[in-house]
């Protein structure tokens, strides 16, 4: 091997810039796999939130019947005011306002009942029983449209499609036009959607029993997760010997923190309501299953906000004589508080979100009303979501897009107070 | 000296270096210009860090750059072969050329410019691979090898000239980071030789090494002059004096001063200067 | 309501020995508070922990732990007519009594003669002992408040080191704290174990490994279960690892391009803007994801293929074309892809940590070689990246066979050992849910059999879990 076998400068040269072209090629190929899969990704995130809004704001509208009833002493009992056919009342006053009159075998009032929510029999119901005096005046209700009807008015039930392929025929959508065109349909924010809990009825189903529900359930894991997670996480980075029992603990709580969620929701299945006897179907049973489920993620956050605390303010606090536990409550942790709120609320969003470990404590149940206790009966938010989701009723659909938005709403906010923790607080050493 | 035959290593190793100080100050003739200098300015962002630097780079000789930390050196060294490209927000003003051309010219591609002028950075750096595969790395990407066969000569032969072939033949095949920090570097010389480059920038090459490999290097250094255009930034002035026949000396992000090598250090012409390297700064 | 009273007596009599003790301390130096070996509130609190915690630990576990503790008691001696019960019946007859004492819903069960007598005498019996066990828990809390007085009390003095003792009793709370951690490891080790276990004695753990049947149905006739395969999980072990394989397919490329470009190319500024992005898509609820599958890409996809299949039937591709036309919602593609979505952000977010994790050094060698980014990134920052980001795709496989509410409402019922993934599938994960929801006795081996799907679940993923923790360890050791 002499020099010269050594390529002069010139024809390196040469050798380089004729593959010049192909690299470059591949380079900007590479770069524009990388483009696309970003693309790609927040096409999905669009898609995915898109499709949730336009599913789901429609909800949000909603439209009421205002209708004049004539109490009839003839047909409501003074003594037994229950025994009355209140929908019956309804339906033939909606007929009389549309200048119909009923056929001898309640045709058309059975299908005046299709297109108006039983809730306003049930007002008029509540009304009669509280103050039986009312019998034999006329009262005006107001309540909400059957789903389908609400549908319609919406847009999502055309007058194009075939009589036979759609829920409401062709009368039942001349009325609609009638009554909205009187006045007596008005649309406006849906109130009770957010003031209403779960119904069989699509039209009075709302989110309030799920938004008590997930608020209690948070309470009860907030209340156990964050104390014993702060603590335990004290504990092991600032007090505990480094020997093997730490180690196993360390390494156990980073296998814990990614456990499927689902195991946990058989444990709590296995253990606490099983053995412990706590009962099934409440915000305690739930709260005690997700706090588990978010006390290494807690811990974790702790730990990294303590590392993050700089030594010397423990030396310093130390060399002024406190003791250990004294430096730890007066300084470091205090110093830590963002990182560890931070942690907090965001593990807290992360089990307002869960579902798979609820479903087997029995929160799948329909529960009508906002749960009474800790230990009442309870669905939350996501849950709600999956009850609807599987219901077969098309209200339903829009009502768990509507219900998925609120959650987000929550999961939002909290992220949010998660953000401002950190931007406000935050401290950089 | 010679007597003492049961000296160590380190005797060996270092007595060379002393043969290199002597040849350093040997007044050479200054060869053609390879790198040519003018009105540079560096930017990081708002802050300038270069002022208006204007230098020459003779051919086949070993320019040294010295002064205080953050003085610009470094930085003045990768625009050289544009590594200051990699860093956002750093704008480079003024002309280098090399051979003539303006290296910040659109036509210049910084691919190309790299293969010609290699650098070796402060800390080693030798690829998590094989040794074999570290000094392949710039004949493969550059497709400057046509064969396995070439590949292997110019593998042996960029190891033989940066020293280390003796040392590695038989483990060629073993990691690269297996190696002690000063056959790292040595490594990492011989991986910039592979591709032929004309000139090798070196980042102070040995503020990582012990003062042995340190010596290894140095004596290096010297034999590769001449066949390279050699640009050292140093910290050390004892080394800009063994190694350099050009010196330049930065402050503050100007080139206070640059000359040969024996003129700076017994008759520099700025008080700068000479407060520098009598240690009264830096 | 009497543990509420007793817990809130139990409050204010620390509270008044918190304040008493302190006054002791302070009043032993003449008033010189500085003469304590500690500050006067640590002997405070040194007595009211003595008088309060111990108290209130024994209140709170006889309030937990009181039910069963009467459950059992009432049981020690069942009455001739009712030991002629069956077991179930016996149990029915004792939740009766407890109802009816504490004013619950008994069952419908009409009891008679004999049972009738035994039953309002164990009513009785459990009113008994309900009120003996609160009153008896009260008096023994108040018994060890006593006692907690009588030991700490006596102690304050100004030598007395009243700090270290508190701190004593912080640390045993810590401790407490950490060891939950094992605690709940331990507790779902334990219940899925020891129901597993009951699952394996009625159906060989053979036969549920390598059985190719699940038809857990079947179960519910008594005489059926045992021997005949009924509980194969191998369709859903297929299962489970299809819709794993699809999701995989999508998020490795997707989320390894976009950390490569959002660490090596992205200006601050695009990275500013899509990491928060891609965590949105981290947070969305998985339940959301399910709705997503569920009712917009499910249909999208059938319509999909069925389009396809109407092209090409009739032509050469006929029997194939058939087949799409008959494809439905449910299909594994459907479930395996929204997955795949969900699991982006987390194999990007893992895998950016790793590829920044690459030292810049070994880039700055290989551009100072001459080498475009690509290369770099292709050669230098991947090759040395690479054990990191086979931990960050384990996790991700790990994530996506525990996934559970994607699977349960895009991927179906059905129990097929296909990998076709135009086909319904069924996952691990979706029998758990299926199989646990609603009512459930816990003696059929239907039910059980949930937790020895459970286990096979927990014992992957922690598998999955340790080995990709300790690459990542070594690997970050590596670069530190």
């Amino acid at each position: 091997m002499t020099d010269a076998a050594i390529p002069t400068a010139a024809s390196l040269r040469q050798t380089v810039e004729a593959r010049l072209k192909k690299r470059h090629a591949q380079e900007m190929r590479f770069r524009l796999y990388g483009r696309m899969a970003i693309i790609v990704a927040l096409c999905f995130l669009a898609l995915l939130l898109g499709r949730i809004v336009t599913q789901g704001y429609s909800t949000f509208v909603d439209y009421r019947i205002a209708v004049p009833v004539y109490l009839d002493p003839a047909r409501i009992d003074k003594a037994d005011p229950t025994g009355a056919n209140y929908d019956m009342l309804v339906a033939q006053s909606i007929l009389t306002k549309l200048g119909e009159q009923d056929d001898d075998l309640g045709e058309k009032s059975g299908k005046v009942m299709e297109i108006m929510s039983n809730d306003l029999g049930f007002q008029l119901l509540k009304m009669v029983r509280e103050d039986p005096s009312l019998i034999g005046k006329t009262i005006t209700v107001t309540g909400p449209v059957k789903s389908d009807a609400a549908l319609y008015f919406k847009g999502q039930i055309k007058r194009s499609t075939p009589q036979d392929s759609r829920k409401l025929d062709d009368q039942q959508l001349d009325w609609m036009d009638k009554l909205k065109a009187s006045g007596a349909v008005t649309s406006g924010f849906n109130v009770s959607f957010l003031t209403n809990s779960d119904s069989t009825e699509p039209e009075q189903a709302g989110v309030l029993g799920a938004i008590v529900g997930s608020a209690m359930m948070l309470l009860v894991t907030a209340v156990l997760a964050v104390p014993i997670g702060v603590l335990a996480a004290t504990y092991l980075e600032e007090f505990a010997p480094k020997n093997r029992w730490t180690d196993i603990i360390e390494v156990n709580i980073n296998n814990l923190a990614a456990v499927p969620s689902i195991v946990y929701g058989l444990l709590g299945l296995a253990v606490f309501s099983n053995w412990l006897a706590v009962p099934r179907s409440s915000p305690l049973l739930g709260g005690l299953v997700l706090a588990l489920m978010a006390l290494p993620t807690i811990i974790i956050a702790t730990r990294s906000a303590l590392k993050a605390v700089p030594p010397s303010i423990r030396e310093a606090a130390l060399g002024v004589g406190a003791s250990r536990t004294q430096t730890v409550f007066h300084h470091v942790l205090p110093l830590a508080m963002p990182g560890v709120m931070t942690g907090a609320i965001l593990s807290l969003a992360h089990a307002l979100g869960e579902t798979a470990p609820l479903l087997m404590i029995g929160m799948i149940s329909f529960v009508p009303g906002v749960p009474e206790g800790f230990t009442g009966a309870a669905t939350v938010l996501p849950v709600q979501v999956f009850i609807w989701e599987n219901a077969s009723e098309r209200g339903f659909h829009e009502r768990t897009a509507a219900a998925i938005i609120v959650l987000l709403v929550f999961m939002i906010i909290m992220n949010l107070a998660a953000i401002l923790v950190r931007r406000r607080f935050e401290r950089r050493w | 000296m010679p007597s003492q035959r049961d000296d160590s290593i380190a005797h060996d190793t270092v007595a060379p270096v002393h043969i290199a100080v002597d040849r350093a100050h040997a007044s050479q003739p200054a060869g053609p210009i390879k790198i040519r200098a003018r009105d540079v300015n560096v930017f990081y962002g708002d802050k300038q860090a270069l002022f208006d630097v204007s230098l020459d780079v003779p051919e086949n000789s070993v320019t040294a750059l010295i002064g205080p930390s953050g003085c610009g050196k470094s930085t003045f060294l990768r625009s050289i072969n544009r590594m200051n490209d990699t860093i956002p927000g750093c704008k480079v003003t003024g002309r280098i050329e090399l051979d003539g051309e303006d290296v910040n010219d659109r036509s210049i591609d910084p691919v190309v410019l790299r293969a010609r002028v290699g650098m070796v950075f402060q800390k080693p750096n030798p690829f998590p691979k094989t040794i074999f595969e570290n000094v392949a790395y710039g004949p493969r990407i550059h497709g400057i090898a046509t064969g396995k066969a070439e590949l292997e000569e110019i593998v042996e032969r960029s190891l033989k000239r940066a020293g280390l072939w003796a040392e590695v033949a038989d483990r060629l095949h073993q990691p690269g980071t297996g190696l002690s920090g000063g056959q790292q570097q040595r490594l990492v010389i011989a991986r910039a030789i592979a591709v032929s480059p004309e000139v090798i920038l070196m980042d102070e090459p040995c503020s990582a090494l012990d003062p042995i490999a340190t010596a290894r290097i140095e004596e290096l250094i010297d034999e590769l002059r001449n066949q390279y255009c050699i640009v050292i930034v140093t910290h050390s002035m004892a080394q800009a004096a063994r190694v350099s026949q050009k010196t330049a000396f930065f402050h503050l992000g100007k080139l206070v001063e640059a000359g040969p090598t024996g003129e700076i250090f017994t008759n520099p012409r700025d008080s700068r200067t000479q407060d520098y390297i009598t240690g009264r700064f830096g | 309501m009497l543990i509420w009273i007793a817990l809130t007596a139990l409050l204010l009599f620390s509270a008044a020995t918190y304040m008493a003790a302190r006054r002791k301390a302070v009043a032993a130096t003449g008033g010189k508070p500085v003469l304590l070996h500690s500050l006067p509130g640590y002997y405070g609190s040194y007595a009211a922990l003595w008088v309060g915690a111990p108290a209130a630990l024994l209140i709170l576990l006889f309030a937990m732990f009181g039910g069963r503790m009467e459950e059992a008691l009432l049981r020690a001696d069942p009455p001739a007519a009712v030991q002629a019960l069956t077991a179930p019946q016996q149990d029915v007859f004792f939740d009766d009594a407890r109802a009816i004492a504490h004013g619950g819903q008994p069952s419908e069960t009409i009891y008679e003669g004999d049972l009738k007598t035994a039953l309002d005498a164990k009513a009785a019996k459990a009113a008994h002992l309900q009120n003996l066990i609160q009153y008896g828990s009260v008096a023994l809390g108040a018994l060890l408040a006593l006692a907690g007085i009588m030991i700490a009390y006596p102690r304050i003095g100004p030598q007395f080191r009243a700090r270290n003792k508190v701190e004593g009793w912080i640390a045993g709370l810590f401790i407490a704290c950490s060891v939950t951690a094992i605690l709940t490891t331990a507790g779902i080790v334990a219940s899925l174990v020891w129901e597993s276990w009951r699952f394996f004695q009625a159906v060989p753990i053979h036969e549920f490994l390598f059985g190719m049947e699940w038809n857990p149905q079947i179960a519910m006739r008594a005489d059926q279960y045992a021997g005949t395969g009924a509980f194969g999980a191998v369709p859903l072990f297929v299962g489970t690892f299809l819709i794993m394989m699809i999701a995989m397919l999508v998020a490795a490329p997707i989320g390894l391009y976009s950390a490569i470009y959002l660490s090596e190319y992205a200006s601050p500024l695009t990275r500013s803007v899509v990491k928060p992005l891609l965590e949105i898509l981290a947070g969305v609820p998985t339940v959301v994801y399910g709705f997503f599958a569920a009712l917009t890409v499910g249909p999208i996809f059938r319509s999909f293929f069925n389009w396809i299949g109407a092209q090409l039937v009739g032509g050469s591709f006929d029997g194939l074309g058939q087949y799409l036309m008959q494809v439905q919602n449910q299909m594994a593609l459907v479930a395996g892809a929204v997955m795949g979505i969900m699991l982006i952000p987390f194999v990007s977010s893992l895998s950016d940590d790793i590829i920044n994790a690459v030292p810049q050094s070994l880039r700055d060698g290989s551009l100072a070689m001459g080498a475009t980014r690509s290369e770099t990134v292709k050669k230098v920052v991947l090759p040395a990246a690479l054990p990191g980001i086979m931990a960050a795709l384990l996790l991700a496989v790990s994530r996506a066979v525990g996934e559970t509410m994607i699977v349960t409402m895009a991927a179906g019922l059905q129990a097929k050992t296909t990998l076709n993934p135009l086909d319904t599938v069924t996952t691990v994960t979706v029998q758990i849910v299926t199989l646990l929801t609603g009512d459930q006795e816990f003696d059929s081996p239907k039910t059980l059999s949930a937790f020895g799907l459970g286990l096979t679940l927990f014992v992957v993923t922690l598998m999955l879990n340790i080995i990709a923790l300790r690459i990542v360890q070594k690997y970050r050791e590596q670069y530190d």
